[in-house]
């Protein structure tokens, strides 16, 4: 068993390498089917790194240049597969490193398993060198935390870690590893599948009960203007079929939040796209004038609702969701079930007859004619190439491929999702919920590792850019065929909206080139091309990634073509102007009668 | 608002008090008082918090305690008939002539005198919060000099919450409740 495959100089009597904590953790992940993680290694990490190189047949090791970067690249792998993420650091800065995007998979429910090194038990609490109380620090932060301090634990420890984080409602889960337990010595090979000491966990039991179905479907049947309003948690759930069955057969539109974005086909007719602050009118207006809102696996966030008292007032409010915890605590529902939103959707296909389905013709002739009257649209822009129109082409270009849309956070992201029309679930990835700037890229990198047949792309804005730039060199050691569409606007896009909203264009630090330049203080002509900073292309070619910068329309199209055809990492530098704004948008805390179109 | 007693059984590990206690501060919880201690297995300890809250935010408290993953089960006792009891010790001053006052006032409580000084008394009493309070306000003339309370721990009469009740995993399906 512990035979060791080593390089021809040591193949003479290697000695049989013992059983220790960091091989029995390395074998844990191979049991739970980890094929690749992201991890940088450091003092308190490297008995894991070793035994990494060991396994390096079965697990692939993939080097980020920021803890940071590794753990976002790992939700990527979570998002797109639906599987477990996995990452690592060492102890104090490697491990808080991951805090963000702990809090990040928190938020949006991605399983994330993170291992991260930690001082020996036997100088836990003394300040250590490098010592950060990393189990303290993640508790709010992930669905579950450990720290092995025995190492006859590490097998079970890991199976109960994969199992809480991809059951239930999925989330991160720490696992805090010292040092010298990972150097401890099992006697034999442990039982990789122990059986797990979690009594107070039963994610399983939640099921529908048959009499909320038939309730549901009355509900259904006495509507005249039902509306889906559905989210990750139908993602989770992939119940993405059973949910297009349904609503075709009942004539439901569907409302999709950011991220739900996918799960419903963006270019079908029942879809209302996305609503909430920056979401389409129509689905705005049509929840806010809903007779019955079908909130299926969402959390009624505050990007999504505005003003909670007047959200949906009119109607009344089914809501599906796994985890209890989540019905009434922003919202009161008429009708809570607490169960997997696939089993709901599956139950309701079973049952639905003919005369389930609601008389929804007048509602139809309302909607279409809110689509007609305020379709997502930009302007003609003559030469300038608006972000909107930059994503539109990017959707015409890549549509007919199997393609992934990672974001950063602002208005470029704001854009993808209204322009970007995606058609199946898990191909738009973006940090919703807890918003988090650079992270496109570290998550397409996440993406192109899982999905090495398909298209990885990054579109990103120059300030979440530059917030993990770093992992170009991940891109290009790593072979990883990123293509980064860069929408470079110079500004922090939607700060900058918003101070001219709300602050009377007041700049605020939101100006990203020298603060000795008329922009700075908002007093530029507006034409930021002839000097703009950084020089991106020439930081790309810096690392060995392919790049390009295009000012013009009328060179866009091609520019793009070349960079989706381009064999390897790329970067395309797409300079935009920062006077667009995301619209429609409804003020935070305020309602639909507030939404500002123009 | 109404005063809820929530009584939780727990996984009895490092750590486990420190994840409640910080959940309920960062969602912005407030708990009255919280007691915790072994039960009849010591592999589970059991704690009781009393918190002050709307049927709605209590709700709220009970799903996120049980969300927590080293926390078994949760129950409120809202409406359900319990036996619920604190316990204070306090060492009030005395002189000679005032001992015979306070002394029957302890016996009046059924408090215990558990030290005896030249010019202090230290006292024990339990039982519920308002008996508790009566007390400690029949002593504040004479000068309490020290003054420690534990929270509150309850047990329901008739229903049982023992470890082996709380292991059975919970009902398939939740109760339809239906608010219409």
């Amino acid at each position: 068993m512990a035979t060791v495959e080593r390089s021809s100089h040591t193949e003479t009597s290697a000695p049989p390498r013992p059983i220790n904590g960091a091989e029995v953790l390395v074998k844990a992940l191979i049991k739970q089917g980890v094929d690749q993680i992201f991890a940088y290694p450091g003092g308190c990490s490297m008995p894991l790194h070793q035994a990494l190189t060991f396994h390096k047949d079965q697990i692939r090791t993939i080097l980020p240049r920021h803890e940071q970067g590794g753990a976002f690249a790992a939700q990527g792998v979570a998002r797109t597969t639906g599987k477990v993420g996995v990452c690592m650091a060492t102890s104090g800065p490697g491990a808080t490193n991951l805090v963000t995007s702990l809090a990040d998979a928190k938020m949006d429910s991605i399983p994330l398993v993170a291992i991260t090194g930690q001082v020996p038990t036997t100088v836990i609490g003394t300040d250590a060198f490098q010592e950060t109380p990393m189990v303290e620090i993640s508790r709010a932060i992930t669905k579950h935390h450990y720290l092995i301090t025995d190492v006859r634990d590490t097998a079970r420890i890991v199976k109960e870690a994969f199992h809480i984080a991809r059951t239930g409602r999925p989330g991160p889960v720490l696992i805090d590893f010292p040092k010298n337990v990972q150097l401890t010595n099992l006697p034999e090979e442990p039982d990789y599948d122990p059986p797990m000491n979690l009594p107070g966990y039963h994610p399983e039991v939640r099921h529908v009960h048959p009499s909320q179905l038939r309730q549901l479907l009355a509900m259904i049947r006495a509507s005249k203007k039902p509306v889906f309003y559905v989210g990750g948690g139908a993602i989770q759930a992939e119940a993405a079929e059973e949910l297009k069955k349904f609503a075709e057969k009942t004539k439901i539109p569907v409302a999709m939040t950011v991220m739900g974005l996918g799960v419903f086909p963006g270019d079908h007719p029942q879809s209302l796209h996305m609503l909430g602050m920056h979401g389409t009118v129509y689905s705005n207006y049509a929840v806010d004038q809903a007779d019955l809102l079908l909130a299926f696996g969402v959390r009624f966030d505050d990007r999504v609702t505005g003003n909670l008292a007047e959200f949906a007032k009119h109607g009344k409010i089914v809501h599906v969701d796994i985890d209890a915890s989540e019905m009434h605590k922003n919202k009161l529902a008429h009708l809570p079930i607490i169960a997997n939103v696939k089993e709901v959707l599956q139950g309701l296909n079973a049952l639905v007859s003919d005369d389930d389905i609601p008389d929804t013709r007048d509602w139809w002739v309302q909607i279409n004619e809110w689509k007609a009257k305020f379709p997502l649209a930009y302007k003609d822009s003559g030469e300038f190439i608006l972000q909107q129109y930059a994503i539109d082409e990017l959707w015409k270009q890549t549509k007919h491929r199997e393609t992934f849309v990672s974001v950063g956070v602002g208005q470029h992201q704001m854009f993808a999702a209204q322009f970007y029309k995606f058609a199946k679930p898990r191909t738009w990835l973006s940090s919703s919920g807890l918003g988090t700037m650079g992270f496109g890229l570290p998550c397409a990198m996440g993406v192109a590792a899982a999905q090495p047949q398909a298209l990885s792309i990054d579109i990103d804005g120059d300030g979440s850019f530059q917030m993990n730039i770093q992992e170009l060199a991940t891109l290009v050691c790593e072979k990883l065929p990123v293509k980064i569409l860069l929408l470079n606007n110079q500004h922090l896009g939607m700060v900058v909206q918003w101070e001219d909203r709300f602050h009377q264009g007041n700049r605020a630090h939101t100006y990203l080139g020298p603060v000795d330049h008329p922009e700075a203080v908002g007093a530029g002509d507006g034409q930021h091309y002839a000097d703009t900073y950084p020089n991106f292309v020439q930081i790309a070619q810096g690392y060995g990634v392919a790049a390009a910068q295009v000012r013009s329309k009328k060179a866009y199209p091609e520019a793009l073509a070349k960079m989706l055809a381009h064999d390897g990492p790329y970067l395309l530098d797409v300079l935009c102007p920062y006077q667009e704004q995301v619209l429609p948008m409804i003020p935070s805390g305020k309602t639909v009668k507030d939404i500002i179109i123009e | 608002m109404m005063k809820h007693v929530l009584s939780a059984m727990v996984m009895n590990q490092p750590g486990v008090l420190a994840h409640i206690s910080g959940m309920l501060a960062s969602r912005a919880f407030n708990i009255e008082s919280l007691a915790v201690g072994e039960t009849e297995d010591p592999q589970f300890s059991r704690m009781t918090f009393v918190v002050a809250g709307d049927d709605k935010t209590v709700d709220q408290v009970r799903k996120q305690l049980e969300k927590i993953v080293t926390v078994v089960k949760v129950v409120d006792y809202q409406r359900t008939e319990i036996v619920d009891r604190g316990l204070i010790l306090l060492k009030v001053a005395t002189t000679s002539q005032q001992r015979t006052a306070i002394l029957e006032l302890v016996s009046i409580f059924r408090a215990k005198v558990v030290d005896v000084g030249l010019n202090e008394l230290m006292i024990e009493l339990s039982g519920q919060d308002n008996k508790l309070n009566s007390f400690i306000d029949l002593m504040r003339p004479y000068g309490i000099v020290e003054l420690v309370r534990t929270g509150r721990i309850a047990l329901a009469r008739e229903v049982s919450m023992s470890v082996s009740d709380a292991l059975k995993p919970p009902a398939t399906y939740d109760v339809p409740e239906v608010v219409v």
